[in-house]
């Protein structure tokens, strides 16, 4: 299914179109000089689950529904490739494929971040150290969403590959590298390339010196003649060849959760997002300095423009936030659509005494504790569903506030204020509850597509579109902020209930179960 | 107040009596409950059954409520549910017009503010979620009274205050202005409300065409009306922005 929508009014061009190719669908988004956007056009892709745990996405089916939702949303919003100045990228993190170089053909399908298929691996290649062998180098854990034991899995598991691959037939990419490689013209010179964002969720790149790590090839056991080289995230690579865009250059990769970042504008040191979707991914800009974490954070690139420095980040990510929304609608059947658990939510002052931590798979960031199950806990007789509908909001703001606790450890850096976006946004009390947990500021902006505005940014300053970062700032526009209003007694009283209801999740599960 | 229809009464009599207690009640139960004969308790409910509002199991012979009464009961709009259908369109407009955009609806004899997006200019502004306005008088409460016929009869019945010199508070002048709103399709506020602030505001319908809302761009009278004129660009924003949301919430994703 294809659905397009173009919006009324907007500037003469030119242009920057910016494809967002995306874990369920891919989407093209044309934005004009002021980053509003003129047209939308997306295209979803079958998710494809081999066996339980295994999620796989067909390649080629992707890079046709690139072409389309490209050649969509260009004709709706009625313009041509002479009026588009770059194409920007941005792109589902961390999934896996490797192509022949040869013909073109996917050699598998892609192996998708949420794959658990190589957590065996992982902890073998993790030997005595455990799954901090590569931190120090990486700033990633060694976890199954990465993509160097990906590629390690196919080269053991594709028969033949091997081969094919140390003879140097055989390419390796994120969906960054392998939308760029087509664009540009794929078996017919097509540029082999991928950006430090998406590099740096690799485990096979060297954060301090941006290359491709040779002990960790060795270590992971991966041809280097498989590897794309690594570009800044704006600059140009190539130009399209041939489809509606030919000629037009391809100027900016970035990774999804970077890419939000980037159109966020946070590119001070200090300034951070937080996208609340299913899950939450909150990126905090620590400058030119990778960050260590020793608080189960992530120290990944936030972006490189050009040959400028690259600019780094922390992430931390929180696995259940919308989704238990929808788990009370659905499997609770408390609320029968997702905005409603503010309405019943709102119909009470607090939360009654009821604290819900939802660690259905475990505790993640900045805990890791797989051994812990969700629970809802301070429960009386006085406790209605409606107090529980309060927890299940609050229960997505503690964890926000955690995550920013752990980057102010990490980083000594104190969060200003946050600025957030995702679909959640919509929801009000949840925003003024975060304000109120955090005691800063929440703003939301007034484009809510970040993440694919972050692209069309990177690729118009590598085109001269936009001069710098201060014009791209002055695009930026606050559409609604929330203020703390809490007191600090409250909330320091209200953290700790919150801290010893997380406490009470831990060790459910025995050692053999989990 | 005028007679009251009594086999309205004694229909909604019959339906409170199903919807309390025993599910499923038989003819001579619901007759004797309602100290009816049951011819008459008998017509009315076939009356209600032909319109979907009570069912007759087939087995038993007894009455329960409808699935249309249900469907009607189960369709109010949420107030949350309209604001993350509004969100993009009402960012939009804030953009294309410059000016703030809220989002009203019908609560406690005003409007209630639901949604706020700032004027975007990077002033300080502060979210005006949860706050009332008069019905009377602003652009938001204007449109809610010229389509929503609860709105119109609160309004009609209530003190309307002067707020400015401008304030229409005369009841047959308040109803020829909701006449003239209802024939364009939007409503002004031009310093009816506030000194130096003017508004346009246009209706949000449903998927049955029920007014559940309004939408209004709000702004000094300077920029919004500039010589007395309102923008015509800014009218027609404001009602394409309405018209967007109304189709999204009729498109019914759930």
């Amino acid at each position: 299914m294809t659905d397009a929508h173009t919006t009324g009014t907007h500037g003469t061009g030119p242009f920057i179109a910016a494809i967002d190719q995306g874990t369920t669908s891919s989407r093209c988004i044309v934005f004009d000089k002021d980053g509003r956007i003129v047209s939308v056009d997306q295209k979803e892709h079958e998710q494809i689950f081999p066996k339980p745990g295994w999620v796989e996405h067909d390649a080629t089916e992707i890079w046709e529904n690139v072409q389309e939702v490209v050649a969509g949303a260009i004709v709706k919003a009625g313009i041509t490739s002479a009026d588009v100045k770059a194409i920007g990228i941005t792109n589902q993190r961390e999934t896996t494929l490797l192509w022949d170089k040869n013909t073109g053909e996917p050699v598998h399908n892609a192996l998708v971040w949420q794959d658990t298929r190589t957590d065996a691996l992982c902890k073998e290649l993790g030997r005595n150290v455990g799954q901090d062998r590569f931190r120090r180098e990486t700033g990633l854990p060694l976890a199954s969403y990465f993509a160097g034991p990906k590629v390690r899995w196919l080269l053991d598991n594709v028969e033949g590959l091997r081969e094919r691959a140390e003879r140097g037939d055989i390419l390796f990419g994120t969906m960054d590298s392998w939308v760029i490689w087509n664009l540009t013209g794929g078996t017919d010179g097509g540029v082999h390339v991928t950006d430090v964002t998406n590099a740096s969720r690799t485990l096979l790149m060297n954060l301090h010196r941006m290359e491709w790590d040779e002990k960790i090839l060795s270590s992971i056991g991966i041809p280097a003649e498989v590897l794309p080289e690594i570009r800044s995230s704006a600059e140009v690579y190539g130009n399209a060849k041939g489809g509606i865009l030919d000629g037009v250059p391809v100027a900016s990769a970035l990774g999804d959760q970077q890419a939000a970042l980037f159109g966020q504008t946070c590119f001070a040191e200090g300034e951070a997002k937080s996208t609340y979707g299913t899950g939450t991914f909150m990126l905090m800009n620590t400058g030119g300095t990778p960050v260590n974490s020793y608080n189960g954070l992530l120290t990944t690139v936030g972006y490189q423009i050009g040959d400028k420095p690259p600019v780094y980040a922390l992430e931390g990510s929180i696995a259940v936030t919308g989704s238990l929304v929808q788990w009370m609608r659905d499997q609770m059947g408390l609320i029968k659509s997702a905005a409603e658990i503010e309405t019943l939510a709102s119909s009470v002052e607090d939360n009654g005494g009821a604290y819900f931590v939802p660690a259905f798979s475990g505790l993640f960031a900045p805990y890791w504790r797989p051994d812990a199950r969700g629970v809802i806990t301070g429960l009386t007789r006085y406790v209605t569903k409606a107090h529980i509908a309060r927890a299940v909001l609050e229960a997505t703001a503690w964890q926000t506030r955690e995550i920013s606790d752990a980057m102010t450890k990490d980083s000594g850096v104190e969060l200003t204020a946050l600025k957030v976006d995702g679909g959640m946004t919509s929801n009000n009390l949840l925003m003024q509850t975060l304000a109120d947990f955090l005691d800063a500021p929440v703003v939301r902006p007034m484009v809510a597509e970040t993440t694919c505005l972050g692209a069309a940014y990177a690729a118009g300053l590598a085109v001269g579109f936009w001069p710098d970062t201060d014009a791209l700032r002055a695009n930026w526009r606050r559409a609604a902020e929330w203020t703390p209003r809490m007191d600090a007694d409250t909330r320091a009283r209200e953290y700790k209930s919150w801290l010893k209801a997380v406490e009470r999740t831990m060790g459910w599960v025995e050692d053999e179960e989990s | 107040m005028a007679k009251n229809i009594q086999s309205l009464e004694r229909a909604a009599a019959m339906l409170r009596l199903l919807a309390g207690g025993e599910r499923r009640l038989g003819l001579s139960d619901i007759a004797s409950s309602l100290g009816l004969a049951k011819g008459t308790a008998h017509g009315i409910l076939r009356t209600l059954q032909l319109e979907g509002f009570v069912e007759q199991d087939a087995a038993s012979g007894r009455y329960q409520l409808g699935a249309e009464l249900l469907r009607l009961g189960n369709s109010y709009l949420d107030v949350h549910e309209l604001r993350a259908r509004a969100l993009v369109w009402t960012d939009d407009l804030a953009r294309s017009s410059g000016e703030s955009v809220h989002l009203g609806v019908l609560h406690q004899h005003g409007v209630l503010i639901v949604h706020h997006v700032f004027r975007p200019d990077d002033s300080r502004q502060v979210l005006e979620v949860g706050a009332m306005q008069p019905l009377h008088s602003t652009a938001l409460g204007k449109v809610l009274s010229a389509y929503d016929p609860v709105a119109h009869s609160e309004v009609m019945e209530a003190e309307r205050r002067s707020f400015t010199g401008r304030t229409v508070t005369e009841a047959d002048a308040f109803e020829s202005m909701l006449d003239l709103i209802r024939a364009q399709g939007w409503a002004a506020d031009a310093e009816e409300t506030w000194e130096g602030v003017a508004a346009v505001a246009a209706p949000v319908h449903d998927r049955r065409r029920m007014p559940v809302g309004a939408v209004a761009v709000t702004g000094a009278v300077e920029r919004v009306a500039p010589g007395g004129t309102l923008r015509p660009e800014l009218i027609a924003a404001v009602r394409d922005c309405a018209r967007a949301v109304s189709r999204d919430l009729g498109a019914g994703r759930f």
